[in-house]
């Protein structure tokens, strides 16, 4: 595998890439490794240029690891998300999510670890090779996004702290800090505070779990989960936790947000399905974003979103209809 | 009283123009979201959210023009019928919408829609209720219908209970949409409740 690493300069907004020669990069990026483009590649347009830091990564070379459909445009994918603690509007966390502090930042890994311990950004930053990764991203709500997304392996970092033999289930936990977070102040919420999302160990260690830093070439921005979030592109998207603080080790399945809240509605598992129904919608159809009004974009939803080949395994023997 | 309450054509006219502006706006603004693309990149959940809260917000509107005459202003209760009118008319597109965007005019998945989803049922179950009473809106079948008429319109509570319970169905993390309409019309709801319990008792002594 030859690494090709971008090392991007920041440039000024009037240099941005146009999308068009944005979604064209890798075939730049086959040229640049051909020898015949030397030049460094300018990074593409994010929500905000100022503030997002352009990241030196590598295409992700695992099996199903980028998919081949049309990205979804980076205004929409970093304008239109579920971010609660921020609102429970589609555009509340691209407006309120700046008031989140995103620097310093620490993630504490603690439970059933050989060496519990505390990861701050720049450790995370610079100590993991990052990768970009094309997912498809299937919200429970029935829309769906195509995002490149830039991280590592979960299982890279949990293997530092190495899980001991009795660790069978990883719980995380989002940022809680109220005073910038106006979300969490509603006082017609019924979300227990922090956060909380939780993977089987196995599910935790698979090579297509992502621990994310970053999108479109450049650091997150914080309505998509900044610093750090996860990515498991074969559940419904809120098990792709945000803003993550605390990853804990344990022996018996942790307790999920959205399990408390309703847990007849959202499994523990929730593996993109189309023949498991959500009570209220059906999950048999998506609208890929960007939709519209004449042209809604209802694309049929696959099984495990298009990763069975990949995590199928995973849930050998298992009901899925029971285990949701 | 009556000939207090007179004014001249043309500002009564002028009234209604505004009002029936006021009334078509968010329609309006919906139009122009759309043609302009300013929706955002989902715009089924917009114009759902858009078309339903405006039904359910000229439903309470409805609602309030009753007590609001019993108090000594009547100007609301003049334009009563416009605004149920109106209400019918975004719930309509509410049904549309949906149609268009989540069920793809597929009579099967419509169906499974309805039978499975409680908060679909219900919503339709309250469209279906306004369809008699758009239909004998107008002055003509208001007087054939005499008595009926009345009792009829009546339905109009049964639709505001069943949006409430749409509404409530159909949140997810947050019920303050629910509680603030479960609130609004459940005490008009009472209101008119106890108005006609009182009448009752009147008439029987």
């Amino acid at each position: 595998m030859t690494r090709k690493i971008l090392d991007v300069p920041q440039i000024a907004s009037a240099e941005i890439t146009p999308e068009a020669v944005w979604l064209n990069r890798r075939n730049l990026m086959k040229a640049a490794a051909a020898g015949t483009l030397t030049a460094t590649l300018p990074a593409s347009a994010a929500a905000d240029p100022s503030t997002l830091k352009p990241l030196a990564y590598t295409e992700g070379q695992c099996d199903a690891c980028s998919a081949e459909e049309p990205l979804t445009p980076v205004e929409d994918a970093t304008s239109y998300n579920n971010f609660y603690e921020f609102g429970t509007d589609k555009s509340d966390p691209a407006e309120y999510a700046h008031n989140m502090t995103i620097d310093p930042w620490a993630v504490q890994v603690s439970g059933l670890v050989n060496k519990p311990g505390k990861l701050n950004l720049e450790d995370i930053l610079g100590g993991f090779d990052l990768e970009e990764r094309i997912y498809r991203f299937r919200c429970v709500e029935a829309w769906s996004m195509v995002v490149p997304w830039i991280g590592f392996p979960l299982a890279d970092l949990l293997r530092r702290f190495e899980p001991t033999a009795d660790a069978r289930y990883v719980a995380f936990k989002t940022l809680y800090r109220p005073e910038e977070m106006r979300g969490t102040r509603s006082f017609t919420s019924v979300i227990d505070w922090p956060y909380k999302e939780g993977l089987r160990l196995d599910e935790a260690m698979h090579p297509l779990t992502l621990m994310t830093v970053g999108l479109y070439g450049k650091t997150l921005p914080n309505q998509s989960g900044a610093p750090l979030r996860l990515i498991v592109p074969w559940k419904y998207g809120f098990k792709s936790i945000k803003s993550i603080v605390s990853i804990e080790l344990t022996d018996r399945q942790p307790s999920t947000s959205w399990q408390e809240l309703a847990a007849h509605e959202y499994g523990f598992f929730s593996n993109v399905n189309p023949d498991v129904d959500h009570p209220r919608w059906s999950q048999r159809y998506e609208r890929r974003l960007p939709s519209s009004l004449f042209k809604p974009n209802r694309v049929p939803t696959q099984l495990f979103n298009g990763y069975a080949d990949q995590v199928a395994s995973l849930y050998a023997g298992m009901d899925l209809k029971k285990y949701y | 009283m009556s000939i207090s309450l007179y004014r001249a054509p043309w500002l009564d006219r002028l009234w209604w123009v505004l009002v029936f502006g006021l009334a078509l706006s968010p329609f309006l603004f919906i139009v122009y979201g759309v043609l302009g693309n300013t929706l955002g990149p989902d715009p089924a959940e917009v114009l759902m959210h858009q078309t339903g809260e405006w039904a359910i917000r000229l439903l309470v509107l409805v609602l309030t023009a009753r007590p609001l005459a019993r108090w000594g202003w009547p100007a609301l209760f003049r334009y009563r019928r416009m605004l149920g009118l109106f209400m019918f008319f975004y719930a309509t597109l509410h049904l549309l919408v949906f149609a268009q965007v989540y069920v793809g005019w597929s009579l099967e998945i419509l169906l499974e829609e309805l039978l499975e989803r409680p908060y679909v049922m219900v919503g339709f179950a309250g469209w279906v209720f306004l369809v008699p009473l758009a239909l004998t809106s107008t002055n003509g079948m208001r007087r054939r219908l005499r008595q009926r008429w009345r009792q009829l319109h009546q339905l109009v509570y049964v639709v505001a209970v069943l949006g409430v319970l749409h509404v409530l169905w159909l949140s997810r993390s947050d019920i303050g949409d629910a509680v603030l309409y479960g609130f609004l019309l459940g005490g008009l709801l009472c209101w008119r409740l106890w108005q006609v319990s009182k009448r009752r008792l009147a008439a029987r002594s």
